[in-house]
């Protein structure tokens, strides 16, 4: 009988509701299972052990009393370190905020507490949300669960690396270029980026406002769609916050539909590696054989994602993070000489290498002289990127893609590289520049036994048909189930 | 476009950065490379294009003025560096 620490949400939401477990059996499970395995794996910042077991006392009581409040009711939910819960810790895994406590919950956390999740840790990230295989955290690498001495993917590694080490059913993400993604291709697992306003970015640390979004990581698209539905809703706020009807994703995931998929050429050509080239070619087989119809597409904006995106996201995270300034919150120098040297030796104390390089590029994007040439341009060509979405969207119901161009590389490979390492997110980047939701599932592994993954990108808004184009690949294989020896 | 060497330390005013010598040598080389890849920007006909803030453009979000629960004192400055009488201390601004 499998531990129940590698059940899936729904099986343990399905065991609480008939009484064969309780939520703190659960979280207990899941505790011991990190005491054993995160001394390897490191995809945990902190986690408060007796608070997580208190709160699952709490669900078992309301269930006794019958009052549980739905399929998440006790079900252990741990977040990346970017997404405040009040009273844990909140630190963007940067020296910046080591010692921060968040005073306040996040709407997202408001939501999934109103639900009865168990909010348990904090998972490790690539600081401040910049990078792509989580090595850039200010304070451990997180290993990937397939291969130790492999990155996890980023920058929500420590979420990925989590679900694939069964140290939790369910976590949370954000995604700005890639960073739930790309990690959930490397690790095996389910991630999924909703469309920019379905999820509210209250009580999330910013990166680059106008492309963060939270998303859930799970083993399954069902879970995914579980934790998808506890998470969405209308924020006042949040300026960005859209209102609509929220459908039911786990619902709609069940259906007979056919679908017409595009296949962008673009996303085929130079850099992608073959093995991966492979599984996502026989992903897209395995669609046709389900008799789906397979059309070929042209996204001719591919390879403006990089510049585009790395003059965008840095741009808005320099201004972001200039509230980061000694003063009222975070690492204040005791070397500084004066008030305003406070500033310049208090972020050059509290930043890592990655955000002071963002830092740098974006003020320099901005500054005057350089605006029109770069910031300006770089918006306009966002525009065509979008442009380019909406007619490849005139022809088919969503994208069939890799979702990054290689499976997971050895840690030290990119560090001193940042150009090669931006390049590791050229399949994710433009999803976020058009606003669109996209969701990476397992489609199998290379032959050293690295997980792949398949990106389906899907219209704005229409992730229930998204979630049902991945769910009804992930029932013809077994991939997403397989976990690694650790 | 050929880009010469970037103004570091005007950067790095801009931004309240203290950088070390070595950080400057390292950024400034870095950043020339990453520019350079920018440019295939400039291939781009852009003219006529209207510039995209965010993908679903919203705007005049308002809402009602009514008064919402806020931080306590104490909430306020749990995380402050420093802290005395209900106010955040910070080094002497005015001689």
């Amino acid at each position: 009988m499998p531990e129940l620490y590698e059940s899936t949400a729904a099986e343990l939401s399905t065991l609480l509701a008939s009484g064969q477990t309780s939520a703190k059996e659960i979280m207990a499970a899941y505790l011991s299972r990190i005491e054993q395995v995160d001394g390897n794996v490191r995809a945990f910042n902190s986690y408060d052990h007796d608070d997580a077991l208190r709160q699952a006392d709490a669900s078992d009581t309301r269930r006794r009393e019958e009052r549980a409040m739905g399929p998440l009711d006790g079900i252990p939910v741990a977040l990346k370190d970017v997404i405040a819960v009040k009273d844990q810790p909140l630190t963007a895994s940067s020296k910046m905020l080591k010692d921060f406590v968040s005073p306040y919950d996040s709407h997202v956390t408001e939501l999934l507490k109103r639900q009865g999740a168990v909010l348990f840790g904090r998972l490790n990230l690539d600081e401040f949300a910049m990078g792509s295989s989580t090595e850039n955290s200010g304070f451990q690498r997180t290993c990937n669960p397939w291969d130790l001495e492999r990155i996890p993917g980023g920058s929500s590694g420590g979420s990925a690396a989590a679900i694939a080490a069964c140290e939790a059913p369910l976590t949370l993400g954000s995604d700005t270029g890639g960073s739930i993604r790309q990690p959930a291709a490397l690790c095996g697992v389910v991630g999924m980026k909703p469309t920019y306003g379905l999820v509210s970015r209250y009580g999330l640390i910013a990166f680059a406002s106008s492309l963060d979004q939270i998303g859930p990581f799970a083993q399954t698209v069902e879970d995914a769609a579980i934790l998808l539905q506890g998470i969405v809703g209308h924020d006042r706020r949040d300026s960005t916050s859209i209102k609509m009807a929220v459908p039911d994703y786990r619902a709609a995931l069940k259906t007979d539909k056919k679908w017409r998929l595009g296949v962008p050429k673009e996303y085929f050509g130079e850099g992608l590696d073959a093995e991966v080239r492979a599984a996502v070619e026989a992903a897209i087989k395995t669609y046709e054989g389900l008799g789906h119809e397979i059309v070929e597409v042209s996204l001719p904006t591919t390879d403006l994602a990089v510049p585009v995106y790395y003059i965008l996201a840095p741009a808005e995270a320099s201004s972001n993070l200039s509230r980061y300034d000694g003063i009222r919150y975070g690492h204040r120098s005791s070397n500084a000489a004066d008030a305003i040297d406070v500033y310049y030796k208090s972020r050059a104390e509290g930043f890592g290498p990655e955000v002071k390089r963002r830092i740098i590029l974006g003020s320099y994007v901005l500054s005057s002289g350089y605006y029109d040439a770069y910031y300006l341009k770089a918006q306009k060509a966002r525009t065509i990127i979008r442009n380019d979405f909406n007619s490849a969207f005139e022809q088919c119901d969503a994208l069939l893609t890799p979702t990054a161009p290689t499976a997971a590389f050895k840690a030290g490979e990119k560090t001193n590289d940042p150009l090669s390492m931006y390049l590791s997110d050229i399949f994710t980047i433009n999803v976020n520049l058009a606003g669109l939701p996209g969701v990476s599932v397992p489609c199998g592994f290379t032959s050293t036994g690295l997980p792949i993954g398949l990106q389906i990108i899907g219209k704005a808004f229409e992730e229930a048909e998204m979630l049902a184009i991945a769910h009804a690949y992930e029932q013809q294989h077994d991939w997403g189930k397989q976990r690694p020896s650790l | 476009m050929a880009h010469t060497e970037i103004d570091i330390d005007k950067v790095a005013r801009l931004a309240r950065l203290d950088l070390s010598d070595e950080e400057k040598r390292t950024y400034s080389a870095q950043l020339g490379q990453v520019l350079e890849h920018m440019d295939k920007l400039n291939a781009l006909d852009l003219d006529g294009v209207e510039p995209t803030a965010h993908s679903f453009p919203l705007s005049n979000v308002l809402d009602e003025d009514e008064e919402q629960p806020g931080f306590t004192v104490e909430e306020a400055l749990r995380n402050a560096p420093k802290a005395r009488d209900n106010q955040v201390v910070v080094p002497k601004v005015v001689e």
